[in-house]
């Protein structure tokens, strides 16, 4: 992994300098002249791209950054220039003129806005509109659907044609955040469930989110896009070669803003079919799950998985929360509240109301949407029956699917 | 031009008030205008300690120091703190100096207005940072934790930070507003005889401009921040999609204000430069007329481009067009200052006292920010540069060396006609030399981290950005340190050193040179007469 890590800096690098016109070989040596400086990661342009948009649009900033360059270069070349031969202590005479004087003066005080003019709306300006029609063509000739949606802090991806869906969460341990472990090779970049595309396919996605602004980004595929609550966005991918792509969530939304990567298995069709049909196996097999009878032990097991998937971020593992904005649950007046009504009716602002419906303006989302009637059983029982809460009741998943 | 003075010095005896009560009270624009530069230099190192927290948590990969939720406040309480309380205030401690003395004014036209204008200041300032020092006694959870955009649904949902942070905008809102009446009313009515609008000094051109931008736009930011106040407490749903509201609808109201701030901040610089240039170049202005078209071009131009700023919140392709190609029209009024700022310093005889070398320092830097713009304004290739470091690092060119160290060139510039003193030359170069050298060393890595694709607001970050990261830090840290010179150096000013003279650049041309440094207590009591 590591050689292989090597050479593809390597080939980054070429790519880097290529829009530059300078020898790449020459950098690296350069470079690996520098003590320490060789071994470390810097990378100086966009990763290797790996869809038609990442290639034109890294095509676009080589181009722009080659073009910006030499303005910059031109233009403080002529000022340094006379910064070195019109400076009073080599005795040069200031001139008196305010402006330019006469057609010639006129003309080459011009010149430079001609030549911005043509790089702006025509140089720059042509490629960028190209590219814009191409990027925002969501809809000719997409092969798939893939909904994305942004939750504090987490990703759920559905596969609206399979009638797929998961939730896609960070999978660094704790212990690697607060500094007392190792950190691993894809620190804040591995999730539990990487979403799974097939490769040569366009795949059109559609962004929304249930809580605050999102932003879905994978460098790799040159895509970014809002997700934003009550409204669909889209953006569309064709992968062109096998791999594993990662990217994060790009805007601030709220405390584990940096804690949300997106990760990517781009794989054969084959295979992504394959996988999609184990998805839809085990999806009709948690379906089946709710309508048969679960013992506290089960309940209290899975809701402890689901709680720390799910929960914890916020109300933290050990219940106690980050009170004002993340109350805790140990010893909350509504988690140790009565389960349901006489009737088997969800009660306003009970615990069964928050978990399933959230509570508006915090949050605090309505998670009926993404969790399973199961998971949604197992961590209300779990919440009831830990931190020291001790109601002995619990909610079966059938309960939970008559509610919905 | 040339000015026929009758008698500049005389300045009538009058019962001089000292201690507090003279500064509370004052209506002079003198005194103001050091009131607003104080505080304008004191809240540049609070927000520089906010900072340099954030870059020492930067500096490896882990949470070390804070946890994210303190993380986020601190960037967003450091942007709001640069922006309203230290770049807009030296801007307008400039004006309330410099204004008069340039125009041949005895005084700022509305004195009280002026006063009360610069009061407004420290309580917004105490309402900003109140809230870190509340949630140390258990109150709230601290300050604003949104960044300084306060995107909505996220600043509804934040804490009782934002109804502060609200509050404060409202009150910085009003002073800016009352400090642009004040200078606007000055500029139309105090005008020394002759002195037609196209013989103003340029910077007083570039305020004049920034004025008017105050003026139309803060009051989109204030209806924005109170619509933003009744969502989250009087049940409105402005930008709550469930309500029939729209989160993008707070971002465009945002962003009619956002974008025009940056010309805001920049326009008195720009109006600056060309004074310290033809000084130091001893040679005339080159194109002025050409200089204040473009700043009314730009003024015009900024007001129709903010949908820029969220190309990816994803809207319709003609307006994705239109945004992209309105932004790169700038480049053009832009290109004018610079092509004038260039051929200012040609064929002159150049020396590089620290104001000058502040200068052209600015243009170069400034020169990063306005090419990396360009290429940003490009919805193509900005899909990857935007929300990443790239966006940082290219707003604070634009902002630090474009604002801050203009505002650097400007104090250098006049602090030894305000104070009557020459400053350190030594200390002013090293300061210099100290500040570029420290602040390329923090921002050029932040190119590659955002190219790389490191997100921005991130308090944690994958292990490949880790070099760029820590060089980062130590940039930043040096760059905050050499501003302790800087402070140093005015201390010194203002307490002793060289005496000054009335005219403290050789070929300094102006009204402001013709009084004597310190210039008196009313500054033109007798009106120059401009031929």
């Amino acid at each position: 992994m590591a050689c292989r890590m090597q050479i593809s800096r390597h080939s980054r690098w070429r790519r880097a300098f290529d829009g530059f016109g300078l020898p790449p070989r020459f950098l690296t040596l350069a470079l690996l002249g520098l003590p320490g400086l060789a071994s470390a990661a810097y990378n100086f342009n966009f990763p290797e791209p790996v869809t038609p948009i990442a290639r034109e649009t890294l095509h676009i900033h080589n181009e722009f950054m080659l073009i910006i360059t030499i303005l910059f270069v031109v233009v403080f070349a002529i000022m340094i220039y006379s910064m070195i031969k019109h400076r009073k202590s080599v005795g040069h005479q200031p001139a008196r003129f305010s402006g330019p004087k006469g057609a010639t003066q006129w003309f080459w005080a011009l010149i430079p806005f001609a030549i911005l003019l043509f790089i702006d709306f025509v140089l720059m300006g042509i490629p960028a509109v190209k590219a814009i029609i191409n990027m925002e063509d969501t809809q000719t000739r997409a092969d798939m659907v893939l909904k994305v949606t942004g939750m504090q802090w987490k990703w759920q991806y559905e596969y609206p044609e399979a009638g797929v869906k998961f939730i896609s969460t960070l999978s660094t341990p704790r212990d690697q955040i607060s500094n007392a472990e190792a950190k691993g090779e894809h620190y804040l970049l591995e999730v539990d469930k990487p979403v799974v595309l097939p490769v040569g396919k366009k795949v059109r996605i559609l962004l929304t989110s249930t809580d605050v602004i999102h932003t879905w980004w994978v460098p790799q595929f040159g895509v970014k896009r809002d997700a934003i609550p009550g409204f669909l966005r889209e953006t569309w991918v064709l992968i062109e070669k096998p791999g594993t792509y990662r990217g994060q969530c790009a805007e601030l939304c709220g405390k584990d803003h940096g804690f949300m990567p997106v990760v990517v298995h781009a794989v054969p069709e084959p295979e992504y079919l394959a996988w999609l049909e184990a998805q839809k196996a085990e999806a009709t097999a948690a379906a089946g799950g709710a309508d048969r009878a679960w013992s506290s032990e089960e309940l209290m097991t899975e809701g402890k998985a689901v709680y720390e998937k799910v929960c914890a971020a916020c109300h933290q593992p050990d219940g106690k929360g980050l009170p004002p904005a993340f109350p805790g649950l140990a010893g909350s007046k509504i988690v140790n509240g009565p389960l349901l009504d006489m009737n088997g009716k969800v009660i306003k602002d009970s615990h069964v109301d928050r978990v399933m419906h959230g509570k508006a303006g915090t949050a605090m989302q309505a998670f009926s949407a993404s969790l399973s009637d199961v998971e949604l059983a197992a961590v209300i029982t779990y919440e009831r029956n830990s931190f020291g809460n001790s109601k002995g009741d619990m909610i079966q998943p059938a309960q939970i699917k008559a509610l919905r | 031009m040339s000015i026929a003075t009758t008698h500049p010095g005389g300045h009538a005896a009058e019962p001089y008030q000292g201690g507090l009560r003279r500064w509370l009270t004052t209506t002079n624009h003198k005194d103001i205008g050091t009131m607003y530069m104080m505080f304008s230099l004191i809240m540049f190192f609070v927000g520089g300690l906010m900072i340099l927290a954030v870059r020492a948590e930067l500096f490896q990969p882990g949470l070390q120091l804070m946890k994210p939720e303190f993380f986020n406040q601190l960037i967003g309480i450091h942007a709001l703190v640069m922006i309203f309380a230290a770049l807009m205030p030296a801007a307008t401690g400039f004006a309330n100096w410099m204004i008069p003395l340039m125009i041949g004014a005895p005084d700022m036209a509305l004195p009280r207005l002026n006063n009360w204008g610069f009061w407004l200041l420290p309580p917004a300032a105490i309402l900003l940072t109140l809230p870190f020092t509340l949630a140390l006694f258990g109150i709230g959870d601290g300050a604003l934790a949104t960044g300084w955009t306060f995107y909505a649904p996220l600043s509804v949902q934040g804490g009782m930070g934002v109804d502060f942070a609200i509050l404060a905008v409202h009150i910085l809102g009003i002073s800016s507003i009352m400090g642009s009446i004040n200078i606007i009313v000055t500029i139309f009515n105090m005008r020394a005889p002759g002195m037609t609008m196209m013989k103003l000094p340029l910077f007083a051109w570039g305020w004049l401009i920034t004025a008017f931008l105050l003026i139309a736009t803060l009051p989109v930011l204030a209806g924005a921040v109170t619509m933003l106040l009744t969502d989250r407490h009087f049940g409105t749903h402005f930008f709550d999609a469930a309500g029939g509201g729209d989160p993008i609808l707070f971002q465009h109201l945002f962003w009619f204000f956002g974008h025009p701030e940056v010309y805001i901040l920049l326009l008195p610089v720009w109006g600056l430069m060309p004074h310290v240039l033809a000084t130091f170049s001893r040679k005339p202005t080159y194109g002025y007329k050409a200089q204040v078209y473009s700043f009314i071009a730009i003024g015009l131009l900024s007001v129709v481009v903010w949908a820029h700023h969220f190309f990816t919140a994803g809207m319709p392709v003609p307006a994705l067009i239109y945004f992209m190609f309105s932004t790169m029209a700038i480049s053009l009024p832009l290109a004018v200052l610079f092509f004038c700022w260039i051929a200012t310093m040609w064929k002159g005889a150049m020396s590089f006292e620290t104001p000058m070398l502040f200068a052209i320092g600015f243009i170069v830097l400034f020169g990063i920010a306005g090419l990396t713009g360009l290429i940003l304004a490009d919805v193509a290739a900005d899909a990857q540069y935007h929300h990443s470091y790239f966006v940082v690092a290219h707003f604070h060119y634009a902002l630090f060396a474009g604002g801050i160290m203009g505002v650097m060139t400007g104090v250098y510039y006049w602090l030894p006609k305000w104070t009557g003193h020459m400053y350190c030359e030594k200390l002013g170069k090293l300061h210099f030399w100290l500040t570029v050298f420290s602040f390329n060393l923090t921002f050029i890595p932040q190119f590659f981290l955002g190219l790389a694709g490191m997100p921005r607001r991130i308090p944690d970050y994958a292990l490949q950005f880790a070099e760029f990261n820590a060089i980062s830090t130590v940039g930043a840290f040096i760059l905050g340190l050499s501003q302790l010179i800087f402070a140093w150096n005015i201390w010194i000013t203002v307490r002793g050193g060289k005496k000054a003279e009335g005219r403290v650049w050789e070929s300094a041309e102006g009204l402001e040179w013709e009084l004597s440094s310190p210039p008196p207590h009313h500054s033109w009591e007798t009106q120059p007469v401009i031929k």
